[in-house]
């Protein structure tokens, strides 16, 4: 038998039809690259962060992925996951807005566009924000601006640093105007965070638009960016139809902002808990010793307030031996 | 006459109060010519006029009221500031490289103190208005406004914001310099003032573009001007896929005074004279003035924190959900 025979054969005993690759996808058990088209086992891309290992494009990723990827396991405390949305306005598009809630309740298992909560990330206590794209775009209404406000706030008392990862088209119509007052309120927030000298670090993933990228996306003490993520204030149809002509390629991507001053870092998604874990050390006095704030596996609130009495305990030292 | 000059800007729902006001003047030309006594005749009609005034102001919808906010001869802001302040004297430039005049801004007194008022500026025709970019402010021009606010907080006056604008500026130019930065570092820094801050829409409030100078200690409304978490035509063409229905979205997006005032957003509602603020733009000015004066003595009498911590408590109770 010839090589080429045995292609031919190999070709013919296993048959990948496209029905079967379709269902395949569907069952999870691959996935395919967006940008390239490459299929990959779905375990091994998970293990790669969601990251195309052919062509490094970032897939997204959904709230909960993201946190297992920058959270030591066992150490995520969720705060405030009672906050549900309700229709304030009654509002009604093509479909009424309660039963646009209810369907993507359903098809997400989250109440609305955010997750917040404490944890550690390598061992340094912080509280994190994810938004969820999936979850009627990431959209912010009442919810998303409550419960990222609540976790700031809890950050500025607890002494801790906050990180948010940004997903999100931008203000969520269907709440009117109290969805653009979510922008005014989370920065307020953040005015307080930054009176006490407390770190803050948004991440913008794909896409970060609209009333995001106009408060709490663009207040960081650094920005990080995925790679060619999206970022912009206005959306790119409705620049280009305003100017009628074509945008340049890179226009409102990551790369864009980085060249023109906006983002400090374009941060792949497999080196993004080692960048933050980096930053957030270099902006505590004393570094934490990991395994420090373990008592057996569980971690405790009070555990994550230790940042604020080192902090203390440092100065203090730093005092003393003025 | 001055309906002569009106007519070009006459919206349709003011047409049949239009049309009684020249008949009246009509009558009482033909009566001065034959001199004939029709003042009873005209009193009836001018207590028509005022009655069909009276209906149609209060029954205005949503759309209708979008349409007064954008209404031509509004007063903008450079007129309020001409009405109501003395010793008026215009900053430029955001010391970056750009003086943005869809922003405009600077030093006057209210009342003979010394206030920092500034706002969008609309243009009044075409040509002013291509200049003035229709009122939509750059990167430039948020960052002029927070220069005009930290000079107002170093000198202890006061900050009054008119809004009208129907969003931030949405191109190229406007991206590449961060607009969605200067937005958000507006809304944060103003949280940090001492001073008492003034808000009003006095007559577009546009989205991020608004409250990008509109996070105030008041925030005040004239009866027909709107605030939008996207103009209603956006908002048309993005949830309903068609641009023709944003009388309904105008509808659903609770864009009006009382709508706003119901939601816990707004403080206050400005009334304007009774056909609309463009028809007696000094008696709008009147009521503005009373409005700044009155709440500037309840603010003055506060301490800086305790202002601060009013204004972000008013702020954070802001939006409706549940606890379920």
């Amino acid at each position: 038998m010839s090589l080429f025979d045995w292609f031919a054969n190999r070709q013919k005993s296993e048959p990948v039809t496209q029905k079967r690759q379709e269902r395949e996808i569907a069952d999870g058990l691959w996935s395919k690259c967006e940008a390239c088209g490459v299929l990959a086992y779905t375990k091994d891309l998970q293990a790669n962060q969601m990251v195309c290992s052919e062509c490094n494009h970032h897939l997204r990723v959904d709230s909960d992925e993201r946190i297992r990827q920058l959270i030591d396991a066992k150490t995520w405390k969720p705060l405030n996951e009672e906050i549900s949305p309700i229709d304030p306005l009654s509002f009604k598009d093509r479909k009424a807005y309660k039963d646009r809630l209810s369907d993507y309740q359903q098809k997400t298992g989250l109440t609305d566009a955010v997750q917040t909560g404490t944890g550690l990330l390598d061992g340094l206590p912080v509280a994190l924000g994810v938004m969820d794209f999936r979850f009627m775009g990431g959209s912010m209404g009442s919810v998303v601006g409550e419960k990222l406000c609540r976790l700031i706030e809890y950050g500025t008392q607890e002494g801790l640093p906050v990180v948010i990862i940004c997903a999100s088209g931008g203000a969520r119509m269907q709440e009117g105007m109290l969805s653009l007052m979510q922008m005014a309120k989370i920065s307020g927030a953040l005015e307080h965070h930054r009176r006490e000298k407390l770190l803050y670090i948004p991440v913008l993933t794909h896409p970060t638009t609209g009333g995001v990228t106009a408060s709490f996306a663009m207040l960081g003490d650094f920005i990080l960016a995925e790679p060619k993520a999206t970022i912009g204030f206005a959306g790119r149809r409705v620049i280009e139809q305003t100017l009628r002509e074509k945008l340049p390629d890179d226009f409102q991507s990551a790369e864009y902002l980085l060249k023109y001053g906006f983002v400090d870092a374009i941060v792949p998604r497999t080196q993004l808990k080692a960048t933050l874990a980096q930053l957030i050390s270099l902006h505590q006095l004393s570094p934490i010793a990991p395994g420090h704030h373990h008592n057996g596996d569980r971690v405790h609130y009070q555990h994550h307030n230790e940042p604020k009495k080192i902090h203390r305990d440092a100065m203090q030292v730093l005092e003393e031996t003025d | 006459m001055p309906t002569q000059t009106r007519k070009p800007f006459l919206l349709d729902f003011e047409k049949p109060l239009c049309e009684l006001e020249s008949r009246i003047a009509q009558i009482r030309e033909l009566a001065a010519e034959n001199n004939v006594d029709v003042s009873a005749q005209i009193q009836e009609l001018e207590a028509k006029a005022v009655q069909l005034r009276q209906e149609i102001f209060s029954a205005l919808t949503p759309s209708q009221r979008l349409q007064l906010a954008r209404h031509p001869r509004r007063p903008s802001t450079l007129d309020y500031i001409q009405a109501i302040c003395d010793d008026w004297f215009e900053m430029h430039g955001d010391r970056g490289g750009y003086d943005d005049p869809a922003l405009v801004g600077g030093v006057a007194r209210l009342d003979g103190k010394p206030v920092v008022i500034l706002g969008h500026q609309k243009g009044r025709d075409t040509k002013d208005n291509v200049a003035r970019n229709f009122g939509m402010a750059s990167p430039g021009g948020y960052r002029k406004a927070m220069r005009l606010m930290d000079h107002a907080n170093r000198f202890q006056m006061p900050i009054i914001t008119l809004i009208d604008t129907p969003g931030a500026w949405a191109g190229v130019d406007a991206e590449k310099l961060g607009q969605g930065e200067a937005i958000a570092y507006n809304l944060r820094e103003m949280f940090a003032l001492d001073v008492p801050i003034l808000c009003t829409v006095i007559g577009e409030g546009g989205s991020g573009g608004a409250l990008g100078i509109g996070v105030g200690d008041r925030l005040m409304m004239f009866e027909h001007s709107v605030y939008t978490v996207a103009t209603p035509e956006a908002c048309a063409a993005i949830l309903w896929k068609d641009a023709s229905r944003s009388p309904q979205a105008a509808s659903a997006l609770k864009i009006t005074a009382w709508d706003l005032k119901e939601l816990g957003i707004i403080d206050q509602i400005l009334p304007e004279p009774s056909s609309g603020a463009h028809a007696d733009p000094l008696g709008a000015a009147q009521n503005l003035k009373k409005a700044l004066l009155e709440n500037l003595q309840d603010l003055l009498s506060l301490s800086a924190k305790q202002r601060r911590d009013l204004r972000y408590q008013k702020f954070r109770q802001m939006g409706k959900y549940t606890l379920a």
